[in-house]
């Protein structure tokens, strides 16, 4: 099969996933059959194109004009490759974890639940593969629509808040910056086009240039940049499983995706990090970092703990950008799929105690490792992930984000790094001491003896958590084929 | 057939056809007789699209007398481009009008109703097809009073005093409109719009000419219902039957902006409307100000018919500030709109409708839970409702995004900024659709519905569909308006 048709392949399958859960709705066993078998083919048809992106071809695909010498265009390239592995795989965890969460807390309306996430699936991987600005802008859209009902699920007053917010900060930045920056670029410079080295160098003055990264790096709004965080915190009253996939993997690592893609080939690294005026840059991801970690500090309610770390830890990905040479880049780079890893596990394990035990605050967390080893067990390894030690993932993104900004003698960055590598220790380490050795001297008794939450969901967890060590022990993988990105 | 006549009978069909459908007695005849009618003209309107692209502008005598003594009509990209949003609305909307009608409106006015229907598209597509300036007044006076009519016709006692608001409104319009055609006659000796333009430059004192660019204007931002001429607008979509609302949505505004768009341009010229005359100072603002203030109050509104009304007059406000740019980018954008619009509005109303028919109610708080009732109705009301904020796929998103660029490429990047914000204001009335159809839980003892007949979906749906497809393939509806505003603009093709 070729590899244009094996693209339209990776977004039918999700797309005509959802037209059949549609119509099996009412069968609820067909329902979790389909996704779980959905999930699966669209892995399958992701991991057929690695082979040859690795080998070094781009394969590609144009569908149609939207206007002269714009087309709606696909192009997969080694980063779209990590991300849509990273989210296909991710998404068949997430579905096994789903099915149980979903039963065993017995909420509404799953059809429409497994139908916005095949479609958030589908757009997720558009963005990845997407071969033009214009595209991947149509599928960011995407995306932000499919996932607002997942945030809205329980339709509770709050939960319709908190999707009023999400949709409001998301769009709005998209609609203002985004897509000003976009059309500029195109009255610009006349392409859309992701070129190596970027479109933007040399064609527009360099004022021009420092208000489009203005626009572009605001503009994605699922990057979390503060001041435009506000909305992942608001997101977290959806279920469980939307936070692991869609708000610790697929929407938040397609907002930073973008902002490397765009680093990389709309302005080119040379041009980011000769460009005196994209300083800014630097201090606004190290200020996210930090100020988002201080806030997770505070947070009581566990979701919103691991959302407030999110935010922090996308900016090392920004940063990683705003550093802009090699090493820097591959660290931003992997810690997209280290992340993902770590942060996901941590969401189903919160989901996990949710559902085992009914807790959403960790000042209610006092020695529930007695009675949910296997999660707490998983959320440590998660926090010692994010941390970054080893043997986790996080610790090889964490080690080249510093080489990057050795090379630049950056001390300031570095100093940014160490000090957020204390404040996650901060964060998380208590809630783990807390669950094993409960403050008050005496463990309580626990009634009941051990109550984890069902299998299925235990099965999910230890996935991930066993793909934090895998990541750390084999990085070869990632390097090989992000290697090109930044020409090592 | 004989292919030439085709521009006269576009008009003459249903011109003939509406004292027919009077005269048919049974409604159910009248309906399908206006069906075939509305077909017809479809199929003709196709058809002269196409040899207009192919062999260019048209020119049609009337009687066999030529011009400028005898009547033109004369059709080019643009007013064929109209012509077809016309009649592809119209067939749409009449097969959906059975059941609507046979709801909305009591039984012995039935006929009358068709007929008058009939009145109404043959003003609309009159004004679009004649090259004469007294032509498109005289059409424009049809197609008002047959308007007021269909309006006053709705159900509610209120609908009568918002056809008497758009008869005081509409008139006034209609007078000033003809106020200009005097003087512009006066000083010229001609009403041919195409000798017209060549006179108006070589009249010596230029004082009425002012004055005639002014009442016309004016005249016609009234029937465009541009801020703040608009006041007529919102009761008459309100009030008016659904069928009615979503066949002026979607068409009577549409041929408002292009009589704009052709005296603007054609008569009176873009050199003297844009540098003699400050067309683009007084327009520019107030498109700004429509669409920021008509989806600014649209989102205070609980009554969905109402609301989109209001939408309308934001939507109106972008097809006028594309005209504004007179450029390239902005008049494609502009015309890209009119047809956009027309779509994805006509859809909305007949969602609207097929709410109404189930439910008697187009409160917003009769749609809780509706999403689950009526999924296919509201899943049409979505859509275009996410076509009027502008999202990536649907049509809406186009025509932004030639607006936008065309604000760019002028350097008027407040004006882009202002677009966008439009989009964002119409993102909160639609978002407070979509929560009360899908997330807000029925009120309890709420009387169960069903889905609306197929009847009425079907039409629905088409018009969606429409604007879903022309949002991926923008090929055909972008190159028709992009040869159109060249030849508005003058620039060889």
């Amino acid at each position: 099969m070729s590899g244009g048709a094996l693209i339209l392949l990776a977004l039918a399958i999700p797309i005509g996933g959802a037209l059949l859960l549609w119509v099996v709705g009412r069968t609820p066993f067909l329902r979790n059959e389909v996704s779980l078998v959905t999930s699966c083919g669209l892995l399958a048809a992701v991991a057929a194109l690695t082979p040859s992106v690795l080998a070094g071809a781009r394969p590609a695909i144009s569908l149609f004009e939207f206007a002269p010498g714009l087309a709606f265009a696909f192009e997969v390239e080694p980063l779209g490759m990590l991300f849509a592995l990273l989210a296909s795989f991710l998404w068949i965890v997430t579905t096994i974890y789903s099915i149980s969460y979903l039963s065993a807390n017995g909420e509404p309306h799953r059809t429409r639940f497994h139908i916005c996430f095949a479609l958030a699936l589908a757009s997720a991987v558009g963005i990845a593969f997407a071969g033009n600005m214009l595209t991947l802008f149509f599928f960011y859209e995407a995306l932000t629509l499919c996932t607002y009902p997942l945030v809205a699920h329980s339709g509770t007053e709050e939960a319709r808040r908190g999707a009023r917010r999400y949709l409001a900060i998301l769009l709005s930045t998209s609609i203002m910056l985004l897509l000003l920056a976009v059309l500029w670029t195109w009255v610009a410079v006349g392409t859309l086009d992701f070129r190596a080295g970027g479109i933007l160098a040399g064609q527009v003055s360099e004022s021009v240039m420092a208000v489009l990264l203005v626009l572009y790096v605001f503009g994605v709004g699922k990057a979390a940049l503060m001041p435009f965080h506000g909305w992942l915190p608001a997101a977290m009253v959806a279920p469980a499983p939307v936070s692991a996939l869609l708000h610790a993997v697929a929407v938040v690592k397609a907002g930073v995706f973008t902002i490397v893609k765009i680093a990389l080939y709309i302005f080119g690294l040379d041009a980011i990090r000769d460009f005196a005026s994209g300083e800014w840059l630097l201090y606004v991801a190290g200020a996210t970092i930090l100020i988002a970690s201080l806030i997770a500090l505070r947070q009581d309610n566990l979701k919103h703990r691991l959302a407030y770390s999110t935010v922090s830890q996308l900016s090392y990905v920004v940063l990683g950008v705003a550093i802009a040479n090699a090493h820097a880049v591959m660290g931003a780079s992997m810690h997209i799929a280290m992340h993902g890893f770590a942060k996901i596990t941590l969401f189903f394990c919160a989901g996990a105690i949710y559902t085992a035990a009914g807790k959403t605050h960790i000042s209610q967390l006092d020695g529930i490792g007695r009675r949910m080893p296997v999660t707490m067990g998983a959320f440590a390894v998660g926090a010692l992930a994010l941390i970054g030690l080893p043997p986790f993932a996080g610790a090889w993104s964490k080690y080249y984000l510093v080489l990057g900004s050795l090379d630049e003698g950056d001390y300031a960055v570095l100093a940014v790094l160490l000090v957020s590598s204390l404040l996650n220790a901060l964060y998380f380490l208590p809630i783990v001491v807390r669950a094993f050795f409960p403050t008050g001297g005496e463990p309580r008794p626990v009634a009941g003896g051990i109550a984890e939450a069902p299998k299925l969901q235990l099965v999910a967890i230890s996935i991930t958590a066993l793909g934090t060590v895998a990541l750390f022990a084999y990085p070869q993988f990632l390097f090989d084929l992000l290697r090109p990105l930044v020409g090592m | 057939m004989n292919a030439g006549h085709l521009p006269i009978l576009q008009v003459a069909l249903p011109l003939i056809a509406a004292p027919l459908c009077v005269l048919l007695r049974r409604p159910a005849f009248a309906w399908a007789f206006t069906t075939l009618v509305s077909w017809a003209l479809l199929a003709m309107s196709i058809l002269l699209l196409i040899r207009v692209m192919a062999d260019g502008v048209i020119s049609y005598r009337l009687g066999g007398w030529a011009p400028p003594f005898g009547i033109e009509y004369r059709l080019d990209a643009v007013n064929c481009f109209v012509i077809l949003v016309i009649s592809a609305v119209a067939a749409v909307v009449t097969p959906y009008m059975r059941q609507s009608v046979a709801r909305e409106i009591t039984a012995p006015r039935h006929n009358l109703f068709y007929g008058v229907y009939l009145l109404a598209l043959t003003g609309l597509l009159g004004i679009a097809a004649t090259g004469d300036a007294f032509n498109i007044y005289v059409f424009m006076e049809i197609s008002s009073l047959a308007s007021y009519v269909l309006i006053g016709l709705g159900s509610s006692r209120r609908a009568r005093a918002a056809a008497f608001q758009y008869l005081i409104m509409g008139t006034i319009g209609a007078t000033f409109l003809l106020i200009g055609i005097g003087l512009l006659y006066m000083m010229t000796g001609t009403l041919n719009l195409a000798d017209l333009s060549l006179r108006v430059a070589e009249v010596p004192d230029m004082r009425p000419i002012y004055a005639a660019f002014a009442f016309i204007t004016i005249g016609v931002l009234i029937k465009l219902a541009l801020f703040p001429l608009h006041i007529w607008l919102p009761n008459a979509y309100t009030h008016a039957p659904s069928a009615v609302s979503a066949f002026l949505a979607a068409s009577a505004t549409k041929v408002g902006a292009y009589v704009l768009l052709r005296f603007v341009f054609t008569l009176f010229g873009p050199e003297f409307s844009f540098e003699r005359m400050p067309l683009m100072e007084i327009l520019m603002p107030l498109s700004l100000i429509a669409i920021l203030v008509g989806s600014g109050v649209a989102i205070f509104q609980h009554d969905l018919k109402r609301l989109f009304a209001y939408s309308s007059i934001g939507q109106i406000g972008y097809i006028a500030l594309g005209i504004s740019f007179a450029s390239t980018s902005g008049l494609t954008g502009a015309i890209v709109h009119i047809f956009n619009h027309a779509m994805m509005k006509g859809g909305i109303f007949l969602a609207l409708g097929c709410m109404m028919y189930r439910t008697g109610s187009v409160e917003l708080s009769a749609l809780h839970g509706l999403g689950r009732r009526m999924p296919f109705t509201m899943a049409a009301l979505i859509i275009g409702g996410l076509g009027l904020v502008g999202v990536p796929l649907t049509s809406g998103f186009v025509s932004k995004w030639y607006l936008v660029q065309a604000a760019l490429e002028a350097d008027l990047w407040p004006v882009a900024l202002l677009i966008l914000l439009g989009s964002l204001v119409a993102l909160i009335y639609v978002g407070r659709v979509i929560e009360a159809a899908y997330f807000r839980p029925p009120p309890p003892g709420a009387p169960a519905v069903r889905e609306a007949p197929w009847q009425m979906l079907i039409p629905t749906w088409i018009l969606l569909a429409a604007s879903l497809y022309f949002g991926v393939h923008t090929d055909i509806t972008v190159s028709v308006a992009e040869r159109g505003a060249e030849m508005l603009l003058g620039l060889p093709a």
